[in-house]
């Protein structure tokens, strides 16, 4: 038997129709998740047409982005605190998961979150499952050797209806990463200057795997940041090895194989590493020893340079376009540019670990005065973990705001949003023009970088503040 | 699906690289339970200024703009989430087609599902319609070509299956669900279960 990859073993075992010439493979689908802006049409489809859908029990809704970040506890506050159409929009989610008989994690689950997040800590994302969701940043859970990917609305239809999917095989592509990070390096840092690297299309028709010592020696938030931002680099799906890190992280987890079923899914789930002799389409290096903190100067997440590196100058009338709408100087770097905002959340950076790294810097220590710093964790657990260690007192006696869990300034949807020219330093994904707010420039950087800027009312390298 | 055979019109050309889709619709549309009317929110943040009025000099509000069903884009068009929200909107405002080197993966896929013609074109016959702006050109999707008015006529990757439903209007759910027995014996067959 020829050797195959991680990608390889998990697409060759959900295959139910095989791909021809002429006609895509019927992929099955595992595990499905579901948010409320999505999946609305994907409904009315179904009811216009009079199916049922084939497996409930295998999709998961929640809660996440036009979703408020203040307290909710009814529907009542909800028309309170959300404009119309955002509460709307929930309203009918609540509708069709009652109607269709799906699980939804809502305002009266202690399990609500941003799907990305909810998904691992509840266990129910695991190693050889495919995972979809009508949500770009579903690779996240591709850290744990899942082949996770988003889809759009008419394929969110075609799960409910059929529990697969259409599909080409992608390509794959190994990024190899080996090297020690240095202080204050996270993996944020690394999927920065990974997408630096092979830029926002670097991906495009491919899976990437990511391998190398110093993936290896990421914990799973850690591999999850890296996982969540394949799509900035155009791919799709990013996957990492499952390993001892992984099944630590996973066992007796709620949603978890328990027992007997546990003992039996690790067997399987250690002969889904790549084969030593497994071949990639493409393959890429890079030396994590040589990272530095990173933050983007531009509009999108390939734009992106060490914290210390003078902005590049630009070579095209897209590059120009996008420095311009930043405002910020060729050849300077983004050190010491005065910033208004800082939000530390999202499915990239949102998790226990990501806010420990903040707080840890932001302990005893102020958000400059000219700051709003808005701290969003990315599940009620994950709120709870942090408010029983007291990280919320250290944000709030910073000066920062402390909020429900949610997707928040990440997307802007739920009204939580930076103004016009509004600089954000910002732990999420995206620094597209307007992400954040209409005319609201977005630099991306870790939940260090993000910290130690809002301290310092400016761009800053926090590895300054790092004890010696 | 409607069948899609032929699109032919004016080009507009927004010749940036990377248009993510936030920019072709900005999220705060996205509170929508319905695909219907997005054409006005097409581009809205580079379309409209602060008090929502349109701008004048943006290409979409110019005259020559009206009835254009294609578009050619800089390299990577679509980049960016997920959102079917994208297609939706181009094609309610009357795009049928986009004409790039590049197109997100995921974006391409939402919009072979909607009748939205992804025409992917080698770099010389790109730069050649950036520099041409607003010339009649002719997408021949049964052919996978794209015919200049210049007599050139350059071929264009689409697969098969896609290629069919494009051209017969073939709903995949219905060809999804025809697998439903092979779906049931994969369910009862394989070793694990999820």
């Amino acid at each position: 038997m020829s050797a195959k990859s991680l990608f390889q073993k998990v697409w060759d075992d959900h295959i139910v129709v095989a791909e021809t010439a002429d006609t895509p493979a019927v992929l099955y689908v595992d595990l499905h998740l579901t948010h409320e802006v999505t999946t609305p049409e994907a409904f009315s489809v179904l009811r216009s047409r009079g199916l049922r859908i084939r497996r409930p029990d295998l999709t998961l809704a929640t809660l996440d982005h036009s979703t408020p970040t203040v307290p909710v506890t009814s529907l009542k506050d909800l028309d309170v605190v959300a404009e119309p159409a955002a509460a709307a929009q929930i309203r009918v989610m609540i509708e069709n998961c009652h109607e269709y008989d799906i699980e939804l994690l809502g305002f009266d689950s202690d399990a609500r979150g941003i799907v990305h997040v909810i998904g691992p800590e509840l266990g129910i994302t695991q190693p050889g499952k495919t995972i979809v969701c009508g949500d770009s940043h579903t690779s996240t859970h591709g850290a744990f050797g899942a082949l996770a990917f988003g889809i759009g609305t008419t394929e969110v239809g075609h799960v409910l209806a059929s529990q697969c999917l259409l599909q080409r095989r992608p390509k794959t592509l190994a990024i190899d990463i080996d090297g020690k990070p240095g202080p204050g390096v996270t993996a944020k840092d690394i999927i920065l200057a990974v997408i630096a690297r092979i830029g926002v299309n670097g991906g495009t028709g491919h899976v990437i795997e990511y391998r190398g010592s110093a993936i290896r020696s990421l914990d799973m938030e850690q591999r999850m940041t890296v996982c969540n931002m394949s799509i900035e680099g155009g791919a799709r799906a990013g996957m990492i090895a499952p390993d001892d890190t992984t099944f630590q992280y996973l066992q007796n987890r709620p949603m978890a194989p328990q027992g007997e079923a546990w003992d039996a899914a690790v067997t399987r789930w250690r002969n889904l590493p790549s084969d030593a002799d497994a071949t990639f389409d493409r393959e890429v290096t890079l030396d994590a020893s040589r990272l530095t903190p990173m933050v983007t100067y531009g509009t999108n997440p390939g734009m992106a340079i060490p914290i210390g590196e003078p902005v590049p100058r630009a070579t095209d009338a897209s590059a120009r376009k996008a420095l311009d709408y930043m405002g910020v100087t060729e050849s300077k770097p983004m050190l010491g540019m005065p910033v208004n905002v800082v939000f530390i959340g999202s499915c990239t950076n949102s998790r226990l670990s990501d806010l420990r790294l903040a707080a840890n810097l932001m302990r005893g220590r102020k958000v400059a005065s000219s700051v709003r710093m808005l701290v969003v964790p990315g599940s009620e657990q994950v709120k709870r973990a942090a408010e029983q260690e007291g990280l919320h007192d250290v944000f709030r006696a910073a000066g920062a705001e402390w909020r429900e869990a949610g997707c928040s300034m990440c997307i802007g949807m739920n009204g939580d949003t930076a103004g016009r020219g509004e600089l954000c330093v910002s732990t999420s994904n995206r620094n597209f023009e307007g992400r954040q707010g209409s005319g609201a420039r977005t630099v991306l950087a870790s939940p260090l970088t993000a910290a130690a800027s809002a301290i310092a009312g400016q761009i800053a390298d926090p590895r300054l503040l790092l004890p010696q | 699906m409607h069948k899609v055979t032929t699109v032919q019109s004016r080009t507009i050309v927004m010749p940036q690289a990377d248009i993510d889709t936030d920019q072709i619709i900005p999220a705060r549309f996205l509170t929508t339970t319905t695909r219907k009317g997005l054409g006005k929110a097409l581009f809205a943040d580079w379309r409209y200024d602060k008090e929502g009025k349109p701008k004048p000099d943006f290409l979409l509000n110019r005259p020559e703009a009206a009835g254009c069903k294609i578009l050619v884009a800089g390299n990577n068009f679509g980049c960016g989430s997920s959102r079917e929200h994208a297609p939706w909107a181009l094609l309610d405002f009357g795009i049928h087609a986009v004409i790039s080197t590049e197109i997100a993966d995921i974006f391409r896929g939402n919009s072979l599902k909607n009748g939205l013609v992804p025409v992917i074109v080698d770099k010389a016959t790109h730069g050649w319609l950036v520099e041409n702006p607003g010339v009649e050109v002719t997408i021949d999707v049964a052919a996978c070509k794209l015919h200049l008015p210049d007599g050139r006529a350059v071929s264009f990757p689409i697969d098969g299956f896609s290629k069919y439903c494009l051209l017969n209007g073939v709903d995949q759910l219905g060809y999804l669900l025809e697998h439903a027995d092979a779906i049931t014996r994969y369910e009862h067959t394989r070793p694990w279960k999820p």
